[in-house]
């Protein structure tokens, strides 16, 4: 296995609107941030891999307009997962371990606001008998909560405290679109109130891999990738146990999360029951730093989310402030596909 | 800064899909009031049925009649109900195991308020007026006191089984073009067409996004282009399209504006189709309340040198 690393991380500040912007617009300024920290421009990059959804444009193949972005002519080499940029990272990572590339440009980027992104969800659902109903994400979401509670993992009232936590976290975080003291609100679909769901809104990610001494050269103390693995459950919600994430536990042993304590996790958990069901397939106590940037319910851009988990935990390495973070990405309802990462510094277990 | 732009955009489609064997035998017993599961390997009951074993992967098809009651396993209260979902007044989204079943089905269950719905509450089935063979042929599911039913073997067979469904789908958008995109569009209205040059290849793109796709730099500096240019391909079209009131053949051209390094695409009009040529000078024509040129006509100049274009070919 080759060694590598995530050497630079950016994201747009996350705004319930940007109208003003295209996507690629957008999205510029962050790829122009992490190729300014390393050095690189787009023609050093060995590798170029995204995430997005064209149903949150509302249009087909609508990622290959951010294309633009990245100095697609003359041609690279690139490639585009219709999921969170976390599982593009996964992929680069891929490409990055069979020689074919030592550096990689991953970016993800959402826009929900110009459509109803509780109706534009329901149609990742199964189309013969979920998809019918339009049971939205938050609805969805609520189901599990319920089953939370009803098995006695967690109250409305701890459920709330992840809320505070989060956005009190976040108000250290400048591209956080809810931060400080957010009201529990009213339900939006009971058991969840506003201040469990995430905020809505418009955002773009970016990061920088690069293998071995490569990664060293561009970055004084680079996010070393120990361990990355994904998992996915049944697609039918009545087969799983809402109430565990056997997938996101087998990922995270198959990512050599156990063989060490972390000291920071960044869970993607856009809804705060959704923490819960995380914490407990984690094992996390209470000494690991949990979402130090608010997590999702600060900002939640889709398809950039999962990304941002990493890029932040990788952005606390690079300052020192851990040594061993745990980096989680979900995708589909009430966590039905995982993704999990060991992020290392250089000297973590020297 | 011009205004920002936007305007309604409607993504709507039937989407017709074919049914396998257990799907077709699930949907079809909904039409005839009958709720089939399918039996694993271990010998658990799944509803809604699925055609392969989420545990083993191995092909199931061994049909079960379930009960139209059962046992909510989880609920959430919707105090809202949206657009499309299956009832108009405040409900409840529910886990139903039902009788004679291992899982649980997904629906919504009518009740008068979240006080009197619970985990572990008795359901039934509560069928809708009209039946085609969909899952919304379960109205809701409604409170209910009885007893248990139990399960039994079935075979599966239905008179005129469906076979397909149709699953309509809707969603609306507010599309904005963003700020390159919106200058291209107001320039329009002033019947005008504007480039942007990117700063580093020193290029003129049009329509412009924002980017170069070279440099993969922003582009910001605004570059007046055309109104005549020159023809560098074009193909003849001959199957008309869906609601389009031109008659075929007609002539799609890539038209190199003067003083852009992109050709844009449009309809080559006022000479027969089979006499548009590559180097033709043309010019565009505006129809009355459009945005954008209708079509564009040759200017009557001599046709351009290769060597003019060849580099937007």
């Amino acid at each position: 296995m080759r060694d590598v690393a995530i050497v630079a991380f950016a994201q747009t500040d996350h705004l319930r609107r940007t109208d003003e912007l295209s996507e690629v617009e957008m999205l510029m300024p962050v790829l122009h941030q992490v190729l300014d920290a390393t050095g690189l421009r787009t023609s050093d990059i060995g590798f170029t891999c995204s995430g997005s959804s064209d149903y949150l444009a509302g249009r087909a193949f609508s990622f290959t307009m951010a294309l633009d972005g990245v100095g697609a002519h003359p041609p690279i080499s690139e490639s585009h997962v219709e999921m969170d940029g976390a599982w593009a990272l996964y992929e680069a990572w891929v490409k990055i371990q069979t020689g074919e590339a030592d550096t990689a440009l991953v970016y993800a980027y959402g826009k929900s606001s110009p459509g109803q992104v509780r109706d534009v969800l329901t149609r990742q659902l199964d189309p013969y008998y979920t998809a019918p109903l339009w049971p939205d994400s938050v609805a969805l979401a609520a189901l599990q909560a319920q089953a939370l509670i009803d098995a006695g993992d967690t109250d409305e009232a701890a459920l709330a405290a992840i809320a505070t936590r989060s956005r009190t976290d976040a108000s250290d975080n400048p591209h956080a679109q809810l931060s400080g003291a957010v009201p529990a609100g009213d339900y939006l679909v009971q058991p969840l109130r506003t201040g469990d769901c995430p905020p809505i809104g418009d955002g773009a990610a970016a990061v920088i891999l690069a293998a071995g001494d490569t990664a060293r050269a561009l970055c004084a103390r680079p996010a070393w990738i120990r361990g990355i693995d994904h998992r996915i459950e049944a697609h039918g919600l009545g087969v799983r146990e809402l109430t565990e994430s056997p997938s996101t536990r087998l990922a995270a042993e198959r990512a050599g999360v156990f063989d060490r304590p972390v000291d920071t996790a960044e869970l993607h958990a856009p809804f705060t029951s959704q923490e819960v069901v995380l914490r407990k397939a984690l094992g996390l106590g209470d000494e690991v730093t949990v979402n130090p940037s608010g997590g999702a319910l600060a900002a939640n851009p889709l398809m950039a989310a999962g990304l941002i988990r990493l890029g932040e935990a990788a952005a606390r390495i690079h300052r020192g402030e851990s040594d061993r973070a745990l980096a989680h990405a979900t995708s589909g309802p009430c966590l039905q596909q995982n993704l999990v990462a060991v992020l290392e510094g250089e000297s973590a277990h020297a | 800064m011009p205004d920002i732009l936007s305007a309604p955009l409607v993504v709507e489609f039937p989407f017709t899909r074919s049914l396998g064997p257990v799907q077709s035998a699930f949907l079809t017993g909904l039409r005839e009031r009958t709720v089939l599961g399918v039996r694993t390997g271990d010998g658990k009951v799944l509803v809604p049925p699925v055609e392969y074993d989420p545990v083993t992967a191995e092909e199931i098809r061994d049909l079960v009649e379930v009960a139209a009651t059962g046992t909510v396993t989880t609920w959430a209260w919707n105090p809202q109900p949206r657009r499309d979902q299956p009832l108009d007044t405040p409900f409840a989204w529910v886990l139903v195991r039902l009788d004679g079943a291992d899982t649980a089905l997904l629906h919504v269950l009518d009740a008068p308020g979240p006080e009197a719905v619970r985990s572990g509450m008795r359901v039934r089935v509560r069928w809708a007026q009209d039946r085609t063979g969909a899952i919304t042929d379960i109205a809701c599911f409604e409170p209910y006191e009885g007893d248990p039913g139990g399960s039994a073997p079935h075979d599966g067979e239905f008179a005129d089984p469906v076979t397909g469904i149709v699953t309509p789908a809707r969603l609306d958008y507010t599309y904005s073009p963003g700020r390159a995109q919106s200058a291209y569009l107001e320039a329009l209205a002033g019947r005008r067409v504007v480039g942007e040059r990117c700063p580093s290849c020193r290029k003129v793109y049009v329509p412009p996004r924002g980017a170069c796709p070279t440099c993969g730099v922003a582009t910001d500096e605004q570059v007046e282009v055309g109104p005549r240019g020159t023809v560098t391909t074009f193909c003849v079209v001959n199957i008309k399209a869906k609601n389009l009131d031109i008659e075929v053949p007609y002539v799609y051209a890539h038209i190199a504006l003067d003083g852009a390094d992109l050709a844009l695409h449009a309809r080559i009009g006022g000479i027969p189709y089979d006499q548009v040529r590559m180097g033709l000078r043309v010019e565009p024509v505006w129809a009355d309340g459009s945005r954008h040129p209708d079509h564009y006509r040759p200017t009557g100049e001599p046709d351009a040198d290769y060597d003019a274009y060849k580099e937007l070919v």
